[in-house]
């Protein structure tokens, strides 16, 4: 049995986010109604060997925070199946 | 004086560093970041590029290179380091200068000449300019918009940290001069000991007349200056 981490980073929401709100401008003209705000983030699929959450969920914390995020600019979320 | 400038897989402003240094009468040699040592550097330009590709974040992967351990340690003993463009990413994503370098506001890469003001002659990389000197320097990146919270601009200010500021042709701070949307119009900082600085224009090609203005050799010839002061203080 082996486990896989979803990570899924975003900007937060004190950054400015020109794709966001460039997606957003486009939703709001193809008429879609109702958009409050966009962002636009980045999800990886990690694939681990190993059947202990506990410890793999405390390694790639640690990855996020070290590298596959950028604690200035964004926040991520983390998940481990 | 030897400037030694990193070359990481996709650096591609890094013969012009060298071509910059040498033109101002100064040995500069290339090295690899593989490489652990800087043997005898006198001072560190980490070039404009797109390191890694870009991958995953601007200079978040050069970052982790075996060469930016040895410059850690040299930035820590105050050795002179300037990041230049992709070189300023890769400073900010080690945490040898503060904030982060973002998409620029307009989405669009933007290559065109800029003025910059030097907002303090207090630093290794100013000393030879005096406050409010306008540099007409070129710009080349799609993710030079500087960021950092209220409470790192706020100690950037306290510390005359922010060094140059995006503006217009006759030195005002305007939105219009501002290519990428950088908070406070910040086009390059240094660190809190002022040994460290990074920025997004491009000095090492705007240091002779053919390429349209010599301007940045005032930031080299800052530290040559500042290099001969401290060899002097040394010897005596």
């Amino acid at each position: 049995m082996n486990m896989k981490a979803k990570i899924i980073i975003t900007p937060k929401k004190a950054v400015l986010d020109p794709q966001g709100k460039t997606v957003s401008n486009a939703l709001e003209h193809m008429g879609y109604e109702g958009i409050m705000a966009v962002h636009v983030g980045k999800y990886l699929e990690i694939d681990l060997a190993g059947t202990d959450k506990v410890v793999a969920r405390q390694r790639m914390a640690e990855a996020c925070s070290r590298f596959l995020s950028n604690p200035v600019i964004e926040d991520y979320r983390l998940e481990i199946e | 004086m030897n400037f030694v400038v990193l070359q990481f897989p996709a650096s591609n402003c890094d013969q012009d560093a060298v071509h910059a240094a040498r033109l101002l009468g100064h040995s500069a040699r290339l090295l690899w970041h593989k490489e652990n040592t800087l043997k005898d550097a006198d001072a560190v330009i980490v070039p404009g590029g797109f390191s890694y590709g870009d991958y995953l974040r601007c200079g978040a992967i050069a970052r982790f290179s075996p060469v930016m351990r040895a410059v850690t340690e040299f930035a820590a003993n105050g050795g002179m380091v300037l990041g230049i463009c992709n070189g300023f990413q890769v400073l900010t994503e080690a945490g040898l200068l503060p904030g982060a370098l973002i998409r620029n506001r307009s989405l669009q890469f933007r290559c065109e000449h800029v003025h910059v003001k030097t907002v303090t002659a207090d630093s290794p990389f100013t000393n030879q300019a005096a406050a409010g000197r306008l540099l007409r320097l070129p710009i080349a990146h799609g993710e030079g918009c500087y960021f950092a919270d209220d409470d790192t601009l706020a100690r950037l200010r306290t510390n005359h940290q922010v060094l140059w500021q995006y503006a217009t042709a006759d030195g005002a701070i305007t939105d219009d001069a501002n290519p990428n949307g950088a908070l406070e119009n910040i086009a390059g900082i240094c660190n809190e000991s002022r040994n460290v600085a990074g920025l997004m224009p491009h000095p090492e090609r705007a240091c002779e007349s053919v390429l349209g203005s010599e301007d940045g050799r005032l930031i080299f010839e800052s530290m040559i200056h500042a290099h001969a002061r401290r060899a002097g203080a040394r010897a005596a």
